[in-house]
């Protein structure tokens, strides 16, 4: 990357944020956005988590002021994105992949892209390697395969090397291989500082990848949340022991207050003790184990219960 | 609170320059709109290398018109019954009467011999008095003339019409021209007493000697019948007679014999229509067929290499439709906006840098077709002259139009968001009215004459090369090259049209969610 003369104060001093507001959007008689709200922060990967239809793509399209909201604001380091003046230099975006000209070579889209800020072919060259795209940058953008098309939207949003990256399903298309990749790709993006919003219909995408949660349905946010604490609640301080002597170790392990559940022929697992006295406990009875670990609940065992609660939640506020 | 990222990447260019770039770069990374563009321009500019219909001379070859002196084809056709006059002096004669007939056909008549006269004059019928450089067709001269219906009139140098009174061709009148030096007055009277100037003419370079006399011609009759799918014109050779007396003729070398001399080129004169005179005692009888008038039927238009425009323009304006249509059709148009979202500066630089492209693409093509075409096209026909100026409207404004008509067909893509669309909207505003306005007999031609006049095909009248003169009457229809507005207003009209297709693309790309 290039060592240069920061022209632009205005831009650096801005902070690498999203913000959104209180959006409503509609399209005709489907309410697309009801109130949505949430603000993404610098140094993280920011998940945008829901089903398709739940309005990740209309936000995003409102955040680059493509659509109009019918209220609230969305603002880029506190400015509405209409009023940079380098759009791109401000935020990279990837919302369609599929948005080319066919028969343009992919390098020729990003040198008009580059034109358009102001920059040139040496910064093209750059985001080309960035994004692992040297092999076949000449050919032409119609004959990319979906998963080089994402890498090309990428390097697209790389661009004005930006302070804010909003990738809308950037793992659409992506074999295992780019899919790790990718997540390494948009982890070293956050460490740098900036604020990463990523958009996805599948938690599992975003296993070892986001930091935090905004997780939306219908229009709205149903969570807004770290990735840690939601893992840690849906966890529930739950402890895994895999005994060859199951009865007894239960029976111990009650006997001591512990809520335990037999899970399989040969695990149980513990509610309500930690793990330092599940062992001393069993030590003290020579209970034989040959494992004992902290149950973590998947991203996706997460988001289920997430939503589930969200559900009901909805159905109590209807019928009150 | 985790510091946000600092960009080290440097940046230079600024404002809408960037943009332009942006859209060039757009423009010439995709090889199908630049070939659209050369296929444009081979459109335009090979259709005049493709052989030319020959002139409309009948059985007869084809013969250059003889040139005046303001370098426009004129026709120079009458009987002239003269005497040399050198430095100043003046003539004066009497028109006693001035009659006329015509025929309705060419040629002899069903039993062979000569047509009869169907007794008549033709509006602009004309005998009076001349002062001519020299015999020579095409030389500059100055006449105070009696017409069949516009009254008297101060002509010269062919293109050049003056009004006098509007009196009766029957009625006797008094002529006289003045000439003093390279100004020549002339006069007119009603008893021979009181004169009132009808208007000078500055003949620059006349000789100091000159013909001076009286004259008589006449242009052919015609006839045009129109109904709705047709448009017939038919006419013959008409022949007017000035009877003239009280001659008095002033100034050095004056004083000899009269001579009657038929001023044609040998050839152009219809048999039995060459004129003659007679004179008994003071009153000259002159009988003279033909006309004196810039040539707006002979010849060959000097823009007829430039008939391939048409299809250049359906080119370009594919071309121009494609330009932004393609974005939609691909979702590209999002990146353009997140790129830069003040979008009514993006459409700006679009429809500047596509008109730019078409305009530097139609000046190549319509200056090879002037050129090379006009060469080409020369070398099989008869070619009437055109000033150089005239020449250079014509090249310019051509380019104008296709590059005008590409921007037009860009706001109609950004409208309609569909390029099949937008050329179906361009093929309906430009193509198809110049279609039904310029292939006769398609519809009535007054109808045709207004879609010339309001529709954007109107601009076809840049390539208008050769003006209309009230002065001569002739078809002057589109496809012989005339169109109903003047060369520029004509190009206003598209360039309004552009313009607001323009606005309104700018007020729904600014209004609408893309």
């Amino acid at each position: 990357m290039t060592t240069g003369t920061v022209r632009f104060p205005s831009l650096t001093d801005m902070d690498a944020t999203i913000e959104v507001a209180g959006l409503r959007k509609r399209y005709g008689s489907t309410l697309a956005l009801d109130d949505m709200t949430f603000t993404v922060e610098p140094g993280q990967v920011t998940g945008f988590v829901g089903p398709n239809g739940a309005g990740k793509s209309t936000t995003m399209r409102v955040i680059l002021g493509l659509d109009s909201a019918d209220a609230g604001h969305a603002l880029i380091g506190g400015r509405p994105y209409p009023s940079l003046r380098r759009p791109l230099r401000a935020v990279g975006s990837l919302l369609d992949a599929g948005a080319l000209q066919p028969s343009r070579t992919a390098r020729n889209h990003l040198l008009w892209l580059a034109h358009s800020q102001g920059l040139g072919a040496r910064r093209v060259d750059e985001v080309i390697d960035a994004a692992g795209l040297r092999a076949v940058i000449r050919r032409k953008a119609g004959g990319y395969s979906l998963g080089m098309r994402q890498r090309l939207g990428l390097a697209a949003a790389l661009l004005g090397d930006p302070p804010v990256l909003m990738l809308d399903e950037p793992f659409n298309g992506l074999d295992p291989e780019g899919i790790v990749w990718m997540r390494g790709f948009l982890r070293s993006m956050a460490r740098q500082g900036r604020a990463i919003l990523v958009s996805s219909h599948l938690m599992s995408e975003l296993e070892d990848t986001a930091d935090h949660l905004v997780v939306v349905g219908r229009g709205k946010v149903i969570a807004d949340t770290g990735v840690a604490d939601l893992i840690a609640a849906a966890s529930n301080g739950r402890i895994v022991l895999r005994t060859t002597a199951r009865t007894q170790a239960m029976t111990v392990l009650a006997r001591a207050g512990a809520t335990v559940a037999a899970t399989s022929a040969d695990t149980v697992t513990i509610a309500g003790l930690d793990g330092g006295q599940v062992v001393a406990l069993l030590g003290e009875q020579a209970v034989p184990f040959s494992e004992l670990s902290a149950h973590r609940a998947t991203l996706e065992e997460a988001y289920m219960e997430l939503t589930r609660d969200a559900v009901q939640f909805h159905a109590t506020e209807a019928a009150s | 609170m985790t510091v946000s990222y600092q960009s080290t990447v440097d940046t230079g260019g600024d404002g809408f320059a960037r943009l332009l770039r942006a859209e060039w770069t757009k423009f010439h990374t995709v090889r199908g709109w630049t070939i659209g563009l050369v296929v444009a321009m081979l459109l335009t500019a090979l259709f005049g290398l493709v052989p030319s219909d020959s002139c409309s001379n009948g059985d007869k070859p084809c013969v250059a018109a003889p040139v005046g002196p303001g370098g426009e084809a004129v026709v120079d056709r009458f009987y002239f019954v003269h005497q040399s006059l050198t430095g100043n002096g003046s003539i004066t004669v009497r028109l006693a009467s001035f009659t006329g007939g015509y025929t309705t056909h060419p040629g002899p008549a069903a039993d062979g011999g000569p047509q009869a006269l169907i007794p008549g004059l033709e509006p602009w019928s004309k005998a009076g008095v001349l002062i001519k450089a020299g015999l020579a067709q095409g030389s500059a001269y100055a006449a105070l003339l009696a017409t069949g219906d516009h009254g008297i009139r101060m002509q010269y140098d062919y293109t050049h019409d003056a009004a006098g009174p509007q009196v009766s061709a029957t009625s006797p009148h008094w002529l006289r021209l003045d000439r003093a030096g390279d100004t020549i007055t002339g006069y007119d009277s009603t008893d021979g007493q009181q004169w009132h100037p009808v208007g000078t003419a500055v003949l620059a370079g006349l000789p100091a000697t000159v013909q001076v006399g009286m004259f008589a011609t006449s242009p052919g009759h015609t006839v045009v019948s129109q109904s709705i799918g047709s448009s017939a014109v038919r006419g013959g050779p008409s022949q007017a007679t000035g009877v003239m007396d009280n001659v008095d003729l002033r100034g050095s070398g004056t004083g000899n014999a009269w001579t009657g001399t038929a001023i044609t080129n040998g050839q152009d004169g219809p048999q039995g229509f060459n004129g003659g005179f007679q004179r008994d005692g003071g009153t000259f009888t002159v009988r003279g067929s033909g006309d004196i008038a810039p040539d707006t039927q002979g010849g060959a238009s000097i823009t007829q290499p430039l008939v391939g425009t048409f299809f250049g323009l359906i080119a370009v304006a594919v071309v121009g439709a494609m330009f932004i249509s393609a974005e939609y059709r691909r979702g590209l148009i999002r990146t353009t906006l997140v790129a830069h979202p003040r979008r009514g500066e993006v459409l700006a630089a679009k429809a500047i840098v596509l008109g730019a492209v078409t305009f530097v693409t139609g000046l190549a093509a319509a200056g090879f077709a002037m050129v090379f075409g006009v060469q080409h096209l020369r070398a099989e026909v008869p070619v009437n002259p055109i000033a150089v100026g005239t020449e250079i409207r014509i090249v310019v404004g051509t380019a104008a139009l296709l590059a005008v008509a590409a921007m037009l067909a860009l706001a109609l893509g950004a409208v309609l968001r569909r390029g099949a669309g937008a050329v179906a909207a361009v093929f309906v505003v430009v193509v198809l009215p110049y279609l039904l306005g310029e292939v006769p007999t398609i519809l009535p031609s007054e109808v045709q004459t207004w879609l010339l006049r309001i529709t954007p095909a109107a601009a076809f009248a840049v390539q208008q090369a050769y003006p209309r003169y009230p002065q001569v009457d002739a078809q002057y229809s589109v496809i012989a090259g005339y169109y109903p507005l003047p060369p520029l207003a004509g190009l206003a009209v598209l360039c309004g049209y552009a313009a607001l297709a323009l606005i309104l693309a700018a007020v729904l790309l600014r209004r609408r969610d893309v």
